[in-house]
């Protein structure tokens, strides 16, 4: 792919990204966040997190489905969107929702399921963001960086079960999430399988050479 | 020369007459915002509603500034119309609060089918401002206007069988249109809602069968033509939409008991010191305000109510 291609790709996602934000910056300057502003802004964060941080993972699945790989330069941007959103969210939460008040945070950690999840999942988001550079990369080789990375798999499934957890009866959301998510790893999986099977069979076939 | 002919479309077939309606008071209620003082706009620059009138009962009005109009009529939880706060505002307009009737049964001696307008006019409205608090921890200040259910309740002289109250609401799918079937709504409740109280629940004064808010009949999201309102209990507790009151024996199997027995109960009484399973219950947030404020036992009428439940665990009860 051009050079100029990917810039114009990479411009695309982050107004893509940015838009949300920019949609809740208008409503809140237009008094338009609807009768309880701090839930919406909360639950609107939160959604974006999630749809962001399952299109970095649907990065490779459409490669291994369709063989084609432009779109993995997209990557390490919409992993930073994704963690972004995920602390804005928690940002609010601190500041807007609880206005500082640890005790009842911690509280909440410790004792609703959700908020621990949650908690943990934007935790881990952390390592990831602070290595995304291609220096670390670098720094850290190439299998540990991809071993300390496959952590977003636990993240977005924290992700999605401190959605499910919260969620009322009647609210289809976070099953699509988490249908999304199932659909999105099982590719993965399969490919896992699949690459597993052709090792072994090699394995097979270098052992004995003349059958 | 010129021939006029009738259009081959007329205009009431374009648009819908109801929609045109709603134009117009939509206009007007833009040309009120307008004119009204700027001061006025919160409360005041309510309602294009049919107007309802009421004596304000000071006897049971909170001191807390009631929560604005467009709050109250724009954030709801309606199952019966959608999942999300603002659905029920959106979809209100598949309601039609008229014709409607109630039939009030069970247990009682005079057993009736009360058409709406016969049941608003038994007995004096009154205006009453009360809290709401919600079971998912935001809460209001409601004015509403209706008449204490026990007024109700001592005219149909309920028979010594009658333990419980149940209050069940509309099923009509082409009115609700959440109640319809669809893969999308599986995960929801039973219909129709059911909700009920025990017998001196229901005759406690402060539960009001209500017919209006801020001065005008029901708004179709906040359970038109006709709803109970319970202030002790979450906001769920209060039925919306009434077409059958029923005096039985048993306990009433209640839509969110039946969808999450462990999570909501019978009694279902704001209390700041039993959490819901999955959230806290110690503080709220007051719609129209920042900073989360201390839920009140009772929702603040402990002085009326505790004693319904004297000798209760209210941790057992929840």
């Amino acid at each position: 792919m051009s050079r100029r291609l990917r810039i114009a790709l990479k411009a695309a996602v982050w107004a893509v990204c940015l838009l949300p934000l920019g949609v809740l910056v208008y409503q809140f300057q237009s008094d338009d966040l609807g009768a309880n502003p701090i839930d919406y802004i909360t639950r609107t964060l939160g959604d974006w997190t999630l749809r962001i941080l399952l299109a970095s993972l649907a990065l490779t699945p459409i490669r291994l489905l369709f063989n084609i790989s432009w779109q993995m330069h997209l990557r390490r941007l919409l992993g930073l969107f994704a963690c972004f959103y995920a602390w804005l969210h928690f940002a609010v939460w601190i500041v807007l929702d609880h206005f500082f008040d640890w005790g009842e945070m911690l509280d909440d950690i410790l004792k609703r399921p959700y908020i621990t999840v949650g908690v943990i999942a934007v935790a881990l988001l952390v390592p990831l963001a602070a290595t995304s550079t291609a220096r670390a990369v670098k720094r850290l080789g190439g299998a540990n960086w991809r071993r300390l990375h496959r952590l977003v798999y636990v993240i977005s499934v924290l992700g999605v079960l401190h959605y499910l957890w919260l969620a009322k009866k009647g609210v289809n959301g976070p099953f699509i999430y988490a249908g999304i998510l199932g659909v999105l790893l099982s590719i993965r999986w399969l490919d896992w399988c699949r690459r597993l099977v052709r090792r072994r069979q090699a394995r097979l076939a270098r052992s004995i050479p003349f059958a | 020369m010129l021939i006029q002919r009738a259009p081959d479309i007329r205009s009431s077939e374009i648009t819908d007459v109801q929609v045109y309606l709603n134009r117009r008071s939509f206009l007007l209620g833009l040309a009120a915002m307008a004119l009204a003082p700027p001061g006025l706009s919160t409360a005041m620059a309510a309602p294009s509603g049919q107007p309802l009138h009421a004596q304000r009962n000071a006897a049971f009005a909170v001191e807390d500034p009631p929560t604005k109009f467009k709050s109250v009529t724009t954030y709801n939880n309606f199952y019966e119309f959608s999942v999300d706060k603002e659905g029920p505002s959106r979809l209100a307009h598949m309601l039609k609060p008229r014709p409607w009737t109630v039939a009030v049964e069970g247990h009682i001696k005079h057993p009736k089918v009360y058409d709406i307008d016969e049941l608003i006019q038994l007995f004096p409205l009154e205006e009453r401002v009360y809290r709401l608090r919600c079971v998912e921890g935001w809460s209001m200040v409601i004015p509403w206007i209706g008449y204490p259910l026990a007024s109700l309740v001592k005219r149909v002289e309920p028979t010594g069988q009658a333990k419980f109250v149940e209050f069940t609401t509309l099923f009509d799918p082409e009115q609700f249109p959440a109640q319809q079937k669809s893969i999308f709504n599986l995960a929801g409740l039973d219909w129709p809602y059911v909700e009920g109280l025990r017998l001196d629940e229901a005759l406690h004064p402060l539960t009001l069968l209500t017919f209006g808010l801020y001065g005008q009949v029901l708004p179709n999201q906040n359970g038109a033509p006709v709803r109970i309102v319970v202030p002790w209990k979450y906001g769920f507790k209060s039925g919306k939409s009434i077409v059958r009151i029923r005096f039985v024996s048993d306990q009433p199997k209640t839509a969110w008991e039946t969808a999450a027995p462990h999570e909501y109960g019978f009694y279902s009484n704001v209390n700041p010191n039993v959490d819901h399973p999955r959230w806290s219950q110690a503080t709220e947030r007051r719609i129209g305000e920042f900073r989360r404020r201390p839920t009140l036992v009772f929702n603040g009428y402990a002085d009326q109510v505790a004693s319904l439940y004297a000798g209760m665990d209210l941790k057992k009860n929840y």
